[in-house]
């Protein structure tokens, strides 16, 4: 049995966290509406780009010497995976659900004899993969999104990947992230970026128009792709900045719920040990008026 | 024959513009490009300069652009810039805190690639400072 002095010790301890982590929610909360306003924000700019792209390769694609990043290397061999994370941990399983995909995936590619590389963006990726695949990590950026995702920092990314890809250091890579659903629900996804995957509809739908290209459309391919690549990082970016506050937010929230819960119970065991002092107390004072 | 065209200005961070508009002046890289209803379906890419938007046979507004990409169908015209600021916005003082910071930025630059890339950004802005005197 716990003496009074602990208990009452440890409700205001569980009191402070509990303020901890209703601030911590609040804070997620408030984030979690400027991460989401940013990603919606990006959805125009990056469909389009889509759009425009499937436009472009439905004419490209079949036609010989078409642009690698397209097309593919012709080979298999060689992939990357690209492991977004979130820097900061208290998120929920948040972390954990992509870094478990990320295994899986890297795991399947192994057993295939593939030769798998990675590239962390975000700490808490970096740190829990750094154990199991050491060697195969080929850089970690640990220190994008600490406020805002910025464009800029996407682009950093994406140029690594294009020079890691034109010096043939890979032939496939793929995304791993987590797209926002809504605060209770993250889907981790996995995204093919390189080749680039044509929409099928994109392709079909607009294979009887011709535009005119200005310069050329090998010339626009060249450009736009390495854009896309950029644009699709930055999505996937922003996607998981609101995934990781809209997780923290829910997993605060149940932290909160269950501190509360908490004091209530030790409030009721403490009112209980209090009540049976005092009874204890009367009884031997009574019983020592008794015995004179 | 209709007499407008859906215009969409479209940047990374955000969707500038949405409308339908009359005709639309677009800096393409072969040069400037004025698009009007049912024009031949193209796509361009961008060199600096103004995205004008006609009305009633006026300039109505005036965004400048970096650099990106303009697809034209004959009913929209979306354009997908890297960046795109408003011409209020682009002021004397504006395109000289630009050009300093594209000069830091080459000092700084390590590799080829991002010589490249300031030598660009620095070119945008000595093009944004000749255009704001006017």
């Amino acid at each position: 049995m716990p003496s009074l002095k602990d208990l009452r010790v440890r409700i205001t301890s569980v009191q402070s966290t509990k303020k901890i982590t209703s601030a911590m929610k609040m804070v997620a909360a408030s984030k979690l509406r400027r991460a989401q306003d940013a990603a919606e924000a990006a959805r125009p700019y990056a469909e389009r780009m889509e759009r425009m792209l499937g436009n472009l390769a439905g004419g490209a694609a079949g036609r010989a010497g078409a642009v690698p990043m397209l097309a593919g290397t012709g080979k298999d061999d060689v992939h990357l995976v690209v492991v977004m994370t979130a820097n900061r941990g208290l998120c929920g399983g948040f972390n954990s659900n992509i870094i478990r995909a990320s295994r899986v995936l890297i795991r399947e590619l192994l057993e295939k004899g593939k030769t798998v590389k990675i590239l962390c963006v975000g700490r808490k990726g970096h740190e829990a993969l750094r154990r199991e695949y050491k060697d195969n990590i080929v850089n970690a950026f640990s220190d994008f999104g600490r406020k805002v995702v910025v464009f800029s920092e996407a682009n950093v990314v994406a140029s690594m990947i294009t020079e890691l890809f034109v010096t043939g250091q890979f032939d496939v890579a793929t995304m791993v992230y987590a797209r926002f659903k809504s605060a209770m629900t993250q889907v981790v996804t996995r995204q093919q970026i390189i080749p680039f995957p044509v929409p099928a509809s994109a392709a079909a739908g607009n294979a009887d128009v011709v535009y005119d290209y200005e310069p050329s459309d090998q010339e626009i391919l060249g450009e736009l792709l390495p854009r896309n690549l950029a644009i699709q990082v930055f999505r996937a970016m922003l996607e998981n900045a609101a995934s990781e506050q809209g997780a923290k937010m829910t997993a605060m929230d149940s932290a909160t719920r269950n501190a509360g819960e908490m004091i209530n119970a030790l409030t009721m065991k403490y009112n209980r040990s209090r009540q049976a002092m005092i009874t204890k107390e009367l009884i031997e004072i009574i019983s020592g008026a008794e015995a004179l | 024959m209709a007499d407008t065209l859906k215009l969409e200005l479209v940047s990374p961070e955000r969707l500038l513009l949405s409308e339908q508009v009359e005709m639309v002046l677009v800096p393409g890289t072969e040069g400037v490009f004025g698009v009007l209803p049912q024009h031949a379906p193209t796509l361009s890419t961008l060199k600096p300069g103004f995205v004008e938007v006609y009305e009633a046979g006026a300039v109505k507004e005036r965004f400048f652009v970096t650099g990106g990409f303009a697809e034209v169908t004959p009913q929209t015209c979306t354009v997908l810039v890297d960046e795109a600021i408003p011409q209020a916005t682009l002021t004397a003082a504006y395109a000289a805190e630009r050009l300093a910071r594209a000069k830091a930025l080459l000092d700084q630059a390590g590799g080829e690639d991002e010589r490249k890339k300031a030598a660009g950004a620095i070119a945008a802005a000595e093009f944004m400072a000749q255009i704001s005197v006017g």
